[in-house]
């Protein structure tokens, strides 16, 4: 079992948990994942490596309430334990050669940015961020974010918080500008790493995105997670999770994550018809 | 005297039309009439061929002539003394073609049951054991629970007894575990997933493998001090090197064949298509096929498995439980050349699977939103031999045809994970990725040994659990010559 030994809410449905894994936290490198079991009956998903702490021995993750497995590991309070944490996984990031770099990060995959935008600031590559969101009440990290970059652009859908409109504008801007990147990191939603690859390949700019799709043992045994890249089957666990975001086959991927989308809908109705049954319980 | 009936005593099983609704075990095991009987018909040749038949020469004549004089717990512990999983072996094992292959009444007749009875024993002496102990719940205790305490115990110094690590609690893991542990060593067996057992828990299915007996058997080596440490990934975590300096003296990789082949056919990353992997590991190791359990799986109405092996048949049978309507099996060649055993194909027909032999996928076809609709196949005929004798199929001309489904299943081999090859220097591997070794488990590493599918590439339980039990022997010949080096 591993203890959780921090809990905290960075935004609505985003949480933050520190947990004690020392071996993992001796090894684990940017751009890495872990398997998470939340409990015993649970299903295994994949989850990026926030952050970590190799002399304390805890690492740290961030995810997104978004169905039954999500909503399980959110149920564990900090000295709760998770079931199973397995890793790291997946190939570390490689910035080599990179001098000036944009990354850009989308709603939860800003929780995968930042340690990447960290990792090259430290390194001494200078970084900007661009980071967007729905809306104000979704943002997180905004501090960190800042710490490691030279210019931080924020964006949000609806205008409530930074600039109003899509990350790609903020990039097509910033390029256009005469920013001069040698690449771009890209992470978040499938639809938005295929429009920033889009907008980069006009500008024949390197582009790496980090795919999270499903998979089960993160080890390539299932082979679930697999993606075209440039017309060959990859595994996302063993040959990624960081690919050339121009040769990536988006579409498929964004199919195949709505692998079971009818059956996360069922879990999920059940769950809130029982939900309403013991609010009503409660109520008497 | 020897029982002279000619046939086997009949194993006892679940009809077809209830079994392929539910999970539980298909052959439902011997009563202790059954078992007497079917003891007593053993002729207790001298040279004992069935022994020969063996990969880990279980001492089947003194086995069977306690049984056929009732004394089963007897029987168990002779056949426990070199074989380290009983209960799995006289289920899972391909007998036909082992020790009842040999056996001297299968000349004129049938020959002795021998995997019943050793199923019969091992499943009547661990009854007998958990009724002494019943403090002791089911289930292995080696899952997560533990395991962040007992991480920190395998580096402490001063730890009596010399150190040995196994990567991978699959059969060869588990039978070298075993041994060595019996030899006087402390084992240590570090395993990637969150259950141990390897392919007996992600694989072969519940209704042939029950995985609380799995679960019994793993419980009976941590009891022999044998300690499981789950969620490791070695080659990730830890590296073999990292395991030297941590005070293992000898390290035993035994980390199966776990990379699924696809076919390199277009459509095969549409949804519903599955690794034969994937699908048995969302059945059998995250229980999908349960409603208490959290992981999906994606039956639907008509599915197709590609392949002839046991792992097809295992595949076409989870899905006919899980509700398929129908299940075709699609295999290139005839049913002769079939790989899987007789009785998994006997079976599997029972159970309403349609069998489309000298038939091969092309193409699978997907709706706009990815969804796997149908399968192209083509016809084949069988050709001149090939490299494994097998005739070879060759396509017939203008032969395609479409089968409706909306599930695939790809079930055309496996090859050994890369994971400890890539972090391993000095660990020499072939073209397959199969660990290179000199003897069957000496491998180019010095202090390294390996066994089972990452040295052969996918094949069956008992061979793999015969590489554990040389392997252990060779550990421990070469520990003592270590030893005898700093004297």
């Amino acid at each position: 079992m591993f203890k959780i030994l921090k809990r905290d809410v960075l935004a609505e449905n985003v949480i933050r948990i520190k947990i004690d894994a020392p071996y993992i936290a001796k090894k684990a490198m940017a751009g890495q994942f872990v398997i998470v079991i939340p409990n015993e009956n649970s299903e295994r998903i994949p989850l990026t490596v926030a952050d970590y702490d190799r002399s304390l021995g805890t690492l740290t993750l961030i995810f997104q309430v978004v169905g039954r497995t999500t909503e399980e590991l959110a149920a564990l309070d900090e000295g709760d334990s998770v079931y199973s944490v397995a890793g790291p996984l997946g190939r570390a990031s490689e910035f080599e050669g990179m001098k000036k770099v944009a990354v850009v990060g989308g709603g939860l995959g800003c929780a995968i940015a930042y340690p990447q935008a960290k990792a090259l600031h430290e390194a001494g590559v200078c970084v900007d961020m661009i980071a967007g969101f729905r809306n104000s009440s979704l943002v997180i990290l905004e501090k960190e974010m800042r710490a490691v970059s030279k210019n931080l652009i924020m964006m949000t859908d609806d205008g409530s918080y930074g600039e109003k409109g899509l990350v790609t504008d903020a990039l097509r801007k910033m390029i256009d500008g005469g920013a001069g990147y040698d690449a771009v990191i890209a992470i978040g939603p499938p639809v938005m790493m295929k429009f920033v690859s889009l907008l980069t390949k006009q500008y024949g700019i390197k582009t790496i995105v980090s795919m999270n799709p499903i998979m089960i043992d993160g080890t390539g045994m299932c082979g679930g997670c697999r993606l075209t890249v440039d017309g060959k089957t990859k595994f996302a666990c063993v040959d990624g999770p960081d690919f050339d975001g121009h040769s990536v086959d988006f579409d498929e991927l964004i199919r195949r994550n709505n692998m079971y989308k009818e059956q996360e809908k069922q879990s999920m109705s059940l769950r809130e018809h029982f939900c309403r049954l013991y609010k009503l319980s409660d109520g008497n | 005297m020897p029982n002279m009936q000619k046939e086997k005593t009949a194993m006892p099983e679940q009809l077809p039309d209830v079994r392929n609704k539910n999970f539980s075990e298909v052959a439902l095991g011997y009563s202790e009439e059954q078992a007497l009987n079917e003891a007593q018909r053993c002729l207790h040749c001298k040279n004992a061929p069935c022994v020969t038949g063996c990969p880990v020469s279980v001492r089947i004549p003194e086995f069977l002539a306690l049984a056929a004089k009732g004394d089963f717990v007897g029987a168990y512990h002779v056949i426990k003394s070199t074989n380290s999983l009983p209960a799995v072996c006289g289920r899972v094992c391909p007998q036909e073609t082992q020790c009842e292959g040999k056996c001297v009444r299968g000349i004129k007749g049938e020959p002795v049951g021998i995997g019943r009875l050793e199923r019969f024993c091992a499943d009547r002496a661990m009854k007998l054991m958990k009724e002494k102990s019943p403090d002791e719940s089911e289930g292995a205790t080696n899952s997560a629970e533990d395991s962040c305490i007992e991480k920190k115990a395998f580096t402490s110094e001063g730890d009596d007894g010399i150190k040995v690590a196994v990567i991978g609690s699959g059969p060869a893991g588990l039978s070298c575990a075993g041994d060595l542990s019996s030899r006087g060593y402390k084992v240590t067996v570090f395993e990637a997933l969150h259950k141990a057992g390897g392919v007996l828990v992600y694989g072969i299915p519940e209704f042939r493998l029950p995985k609380d007996i799995v679960a019994s058997e793993i419980k009976e080596l941590e009891k022999k001090g044998v300690d499981i440490q789950c969620n490791m990934v070695i080659g990730k975590v830890l590296s073999i090197d990292e395991l030297f300096d941590a005070g293992f003296k000898a390290v035993f990789v035994s980390t199966g064949a776990g990379l699924p082949r696809f076919m390199g056919i277009e459509g095969e990353n549409s949804n519903g298509v599955y690794s034969a992997n994937e699908f048995l590991t969302r059945v059998n190791l995250m229980k999908a096929y349960r409603s208490d359990y959290g992981t999906p799986v994606r039956a639907g109405k008509a599915v197709a498995v590609v392949g002839g092996g046991n792992v097809a048949m295992d595949a076409a049978r989870c899905a006919k439980r899980l509700g398929a309507e129908k299940v075709y099996v699609i295999y290139r060649r005839s049913e002769a050349e079939m790989p899987a055993r007789r009785e998994e194909i006997h079976h599997a027909k029972e159970e309403g699977i349609d069998f489309r032999f000298l038939t091969n996928p092309v193409r699978i076809n997907a709706d706009e939103k990815g969804n796997c609709r149908f399968i192209t196949c083509v016809r084949m005929e069988l050709g001149e031999p090939d490299e494994s004798g097998r005739r070879r199929p060759v396509a017939v001309d203008g032969s395609e045809y479409d089968i409706d489904v909306d599930t695939v299943i790809i079930a055309v081999g496996t090859v050994p994970n890369p994971l400890i090859r890539m972090t391993t220097p000095g660990l020499d591997t072939d073209r397959h990725g199969c660990i290179i070794t000199s003897d069957g488990v000496t491998t180019t590493k010095q202090g390294v040994y390996a066994g089972g599918d990452a040295v052969t590439g996918a094949a069956t339980v008992i061979l793999a659990m015969g590489a554990g039990r040389q392997a252990a022997q060779k550990i421990d010949e070469y520990i003592k010559g270590l030893s005898k080096k700093t004297e």
